[in-house]
């Protein structure tokens, strides 16, 4: 029962707020609701007993991925009239986007064999699903794994690569030499007589 | 619990439900006790440092004076700027309040004593603790001020980074200890070092772990040395500032439950927890709660104690911290801890 009620709830709070991804005016509320939608997200895949990838969705995409994207939004001095203007031009190709995606989306859920997700619950695992899944990846899909790593840090290096100059003029800060100024080199105590001045 | 409801004919799953509710209700009430208690402690210990006396008419020995604070907050006039968005301005103080709150479903107070016991309860801390940030996110934006926004990127900035280091220091914990969940985390620990001492703070392999997570700990709290994003001389209170009544009550309340939660999870990755320090008979006459709850007084005593010695970092050495100190030693640690698990404990060489 509770099983259920959670289930439907978390399901239409996902298309809802993926619906008003779309539809909410302001950018950042937009971002917003993308949150909401991956945490519901998140719950269904809890109730799917996929603890591990739940909690890894909440962590990547909504502590860092969505942080940064409402970062962008929030810098942005976007013009909405402008954006707004290019939705009927664009639609064709969006609604070519969905439909493919709509497709693979069939095509995985018969793949995985006919049923509803409540009842397509993985068998009672004698190990935690992250025991299993560690297993897989560091044996079975080695080389995919350290490949998939390797391009993320080839994506990582070319970022700062493209984005960082090197200027000769800027004078940066120097820990060290903060850290070694000792107070007998920045401070003198003098006692002048009166009316004769300091000169440093 | 859920035996008691079912015996009221409840079904199995409606008592769950119900013995959890129960269950969240024990430990969130107490906790509120708790935020209104440190934070008197907090400022009777910033005192006696600024040889001050400190709060001092309300109740015995000024004992009443967060409550009477509370009151006062509780009672005033709820302004929200005309130019705030609305919606976001009230929903961002629930956030951090809420997220403060949360976390502590998967602390453990004792053996068993545990509200839900996850096999990934770690994981689900650090997955609770990357969303504090949103409640100042959405509290520097939704102002529609200078400063508070200010203190949003600072705070947006200032918790990736120290989130980075944060998590590779619990990798290390969880390779140590072998396990995602809290209690096995704190049940690793019993004679970890020598047979005697309870705590994987007393290995010198990871001790330095404990120090970098202790000031790891007090960046994503926001605590003195690091309080950049309200610091009073530069942004007024930081994402605060336009905030009153209720509303700030309830970031002063998630800002230190936060700060109790960080003390309790220096107490249970390193310092055993619910466990005495040292694995002596006698010591385990005394519940295993009174213990975390020693731990989590001496640690709060230390964030205290930095709080009013310690003067605020500038900006990019906080930076220089957490992205160029913190963040190669806690991965250098990762790899010596897993090598040194590979050949000690699991014996690669065979």
């Amino acid at each position: 029962m509770i099983a259920v009620i959670s289930f439907y709830l978390f399901a239409a709070m996902t298309i809802a707020s993926a619906v008003l991804v779309i539809f909410a005016r302001n950018p950042v509320h937009s971002v917003l609701w993308l949150i909401v939608s991956f945490f519901s997200a998140s719950g269904l895949m809890l109730m799917t007993g996929a603890e591990f990838i739940a909690l890894l969705l909440v962590i990547v995409y909504v502590g860092a991925v969505a942080v940064l994207f409402l970062f962008v939004v929030m810098m942005l001095d976007i013009d909405f009239a402008q954006l707004r203007s290019g939705f009927t031009r664009n639609l064709p190709f969006g609604l070519l986007i969905a439909l493919v995606l709509l497709a693979e989306i069939i095509v995985a859920a018969n793949a995985r064999g006919a049923g509803s997700i409540i009842a397509d619950k993985p068998p009672e695992a004698a190990q935690p699903n992250i025991v299993a899944l560690g297993e897989a990846m560091y044996s079975r899909f080695l080389f995919p794994f350290e490949i998939a790593g390797l391009i993320l840090l080839v994506a990582m290096i070319g970022a700062i690569v493209l984005t960082h100059r090197s200027r000769g003029d800027v004078r940066g800060q120097k820990i060290s030499k903060q850290v070694d100024r000792r107070p007998q080199d920045a401070i003198q105590n003098k006692q002048p007589a009166v009316g004769q001045g300091v000169k440093l | 619990m859920t035996a008691l409801f079912q015996s009221w004919g409840a079904t199995h799953e409606w008592a769950w439900f119900f013995s959890m509710l129960i269950g969240i209700l024990v430990i969130a009430l107490p906790l509120m006790l708790a935020v209104a208690m440190i934070i008197y402690a907090d400022r009777k210990i910033w005192a006696a440092i600024a040889l001050r006396r400190g709060p001092n008419v309300v109740g015995p020995w000024g004992l009443l004076q967060s409550f009477a604070d509370g009151l006062k907050v509780f009672l005033k006039e709820t302004i929200i700027p005309s130019s705030a968005n609305k919606a976001m301005f009230l929903i961002a103080p629930i956030i951090t309040f809420t997220v403060a709150l949360i976390v502590w479903a998967v602390v453990p107070f004792d053996i068993g004593v545990v509200l839900a016991d996850i096999n990934v309860g770690m994981l689900y801390v650090l997955a609770a603790s990357s969303l504090g940030v949103y409640g100042v996110i959405l509290a520097g934006w939704s102002s529609n001020s200078k400063y508070p926004f200010f203190a949003a990127i600072r705070a947006a900035a200032q918790m990736v980074s120290y989130e980075v280091s944060i998590g590779f220091v619990l990798i290390c914990v969880v390779l140590y200890a072998n396990s995602f969940n809290l209690t096995d985390i704190v049940m690793a620990q019993k004679g970890n070092v020598l047979g005697i001492f309870s705590g994987y703070g007393f290995n010198p392999l990871l001790f330095p772990m404990a120090v970098v997570f202790f000031i790891s700990s007090m960046a994503e709290t926001f605590r003195t040395p690091f309080d950049l994003v309200e610091a009073e001389s530069e942004l007024v209170a930081g994402h605060q500032t336009e905030y009153s009544s209720m509303s700030f009550a309830l970031f002063w309340l998630g800002e230190y439950g936060n700060v109790i939660l960080m003390c309790a999870l220096n107490a249970i990755l390193f310092w055993g927890g619910f466990l005495p320090p040292l694995d002596i008979g006698f010591l385990y006459w005394i519940p295993g709660i009174l213990w975390l709850f020693l731990k989590m007084g001496f640690f709060f005593f230390c964030f205290s104690w930095v709080k009013a010695t310690v003067p605020r970092y500038r900006y990019d050495q906080l930076m220089r911290l957490g992205w160029k100190i913190f963040l190669p030693l806690s991965l250098l640690f990762v790899v010596l801890i897993s090598g040194w698990l590979m050949f000690w404990r699991y014996g690669a060489a065979a």
